[in-house]
């Protein structure tokens, strides 16, 4: 750990009854471990973190448009999807040499669904663990500007996400509040989509 | 607490300084997600004097969360009087008084904040909205939700405290995903800025709100 990091580590824990005043109905215990159990290895680490999660959603998309049966309005919306992510996987890769780092390889993935009800469903699931994914490490981010990048991406990932819960017929913003997830947390959600 | 806070920043910015000499991908990455050209983002307004931009509403993460909370009370009147306006029936009507009850959450949870860090909640603006059609009310819905989607944004890298950024996010995200329900509604892109949001800074979000203060 990074002595930075540790200063962050100490600041959270000492501040956790602000985070339990914003987020209300949420538990403060839980959301101060969720944070300090995250990967130690700084903004190349999150960043690469993010970039394997926009891979996954990258080839989703990419795959879907011809695997998805989509039409009309949801085909466009695949398609903007698709592009939405490739740019996202193109910055953050870019991102990471910048910081010295080496983006991490893109890996197999392999998408148990079909049809386009089979879609829909594993999309609003992709889409609502990227917004909660990034909202639990970006309070991690050490360079203003990363996590300036980051919220630019954050807020496109959820409109996606009310966007695809649209198409579903499900609330587009089931919550006040998007939860945090931790890395381990988001690994094991898309554990099942790495072949 | 402040001496902890302290180390953290200078520490970063020469990290990025060093790593940003050249850097030309960054500052396309940045670039993309700025403000065209007058980045918000950049590291040039990234400095101190760019905290300073909320300090009429409070000083540091107060003033940042006393600038959100004004702008979640104007959008909770303004759901309120769009629901007792009988303007809309059926699933748009519940969509709007979700969103009205979800602002209302806001505002109860950036009260909370800013007295947990020790500061005095704003006082609630007295506004005014028009309200003349279905459609007129729509797009100010979208404008004002697309414009606190960008404050939120414009302001995450100004805050101080990780917990208090980690809250800012969570409502920053919903904010988001209100602005993409209307937008739909009105057949406009969910995505008005492309694949990157663009943030808004303080003087812009308070004069696109100023024709709707009273007195």
């Amino acid at each position: 750990m990074s002595e930075a990091q540790q200063t962050r580590s100490e600041v959270l824990a000492k501040g956790a009854l602000a985070v339990g005043a914003a987020y209300g109905a949420l538990a403060v215990g839980p959301y101060v471990r969720r944070a300090l159990s995250a990967s130690g290895g700084g903004d190349v680490g999150i960043l690469n973190f993010a970039l394997t999660l926009e891979y996954l959603e990258a080839k989703f998309y990419e795959e879907a448009k011809s695997r998805a049966k989509a039409s009309g309005e949801l085909k466009s919306l695949v398609n903007l999807l698709a592009e939405d992510e490739q740019q996202h996987v193109e910055a953050l890769a870019a991102t990471v040499k910048q910081l010295g780092g080496k983006p991490v390889a893109e890996p197999k993935f392999d998408f148990p669904y079909s049809g386009t009800a089979g879609f829909l469903k594993l999309a609003q699931t992709l889409e609502d663990t990227g917004v909660s994914a990034y909202n639990g490490a970006a309070p991690m981010i050490e360079s203003k500007e990363v996590l300036a990048a980051a919220g630019g991406i954050v807020q496109v990932e959820a409109r996606h996400a009310a966007a695809i819960r649209l198409q579903n017929g499900a609330e587009p913003s089931p919550a006040a509040f998007d939860p945090p997830l931790d890395e381990k947390q988001v690994l094991k959600a898309v554990e099942p989509f790495l072949a | 607490m402040a001496e902890s806070k302290e180390l953290v920043k200078p520490l970063s910015r020469r990290r990025l300084l060093a790593a940003g000499g050249g850097s030309a991908a960054l500052a396309a990455f940045l670039a993309a997600c700025g403000d065209d050209g007058d980045t918000t983002m950049g590291t040039t307004k990234m400095g101190s004097g760019a905290a300073s931009e909320t300090a009429q509403f409070g000083k540091g993460d107060v003033g940042i969360l006393n600038y959100a909370l004004t702008l979640e009370y104007l959008e909770t009147a303004f759901y309120a009087d769009v629901v007792k306006s009988g303007l809309f029936k059926g699933a748009d009507l519940e969509t709007i008084r979700k969103f009205g009850q979800e602002e209302a959450e806001h505002v109860e949870a950036l009260k909370a904040a800013v007295k947990q860090l020790g500061g005095k909640p704003a006082a609630e603006p007295k506004a005014e909205f028009p309200l003349e059609s279905a459609k007129s009310v729509l797009e100010l819905a979208a404008t004002v939700e697309n414009l606190g989607a960008a404050a939120y944004l414009g302001q995450a890298a100004n805050i101080e405290s990780p917990e208090v950024l980690a809250s800012a996010l969570a409502i920053h995200s919903v904010e988001g995903r209100h602005a993409a329900v209307l937008n739909t509604l009105l057949g406009e892109s969910i995505t008005p800025d492309g694949a990157f949001a663009k943030p808004a800074d303080v003087k812009t979000v308070l004069k696109s709100v100023e024709p709707f203060l009273v007195g």
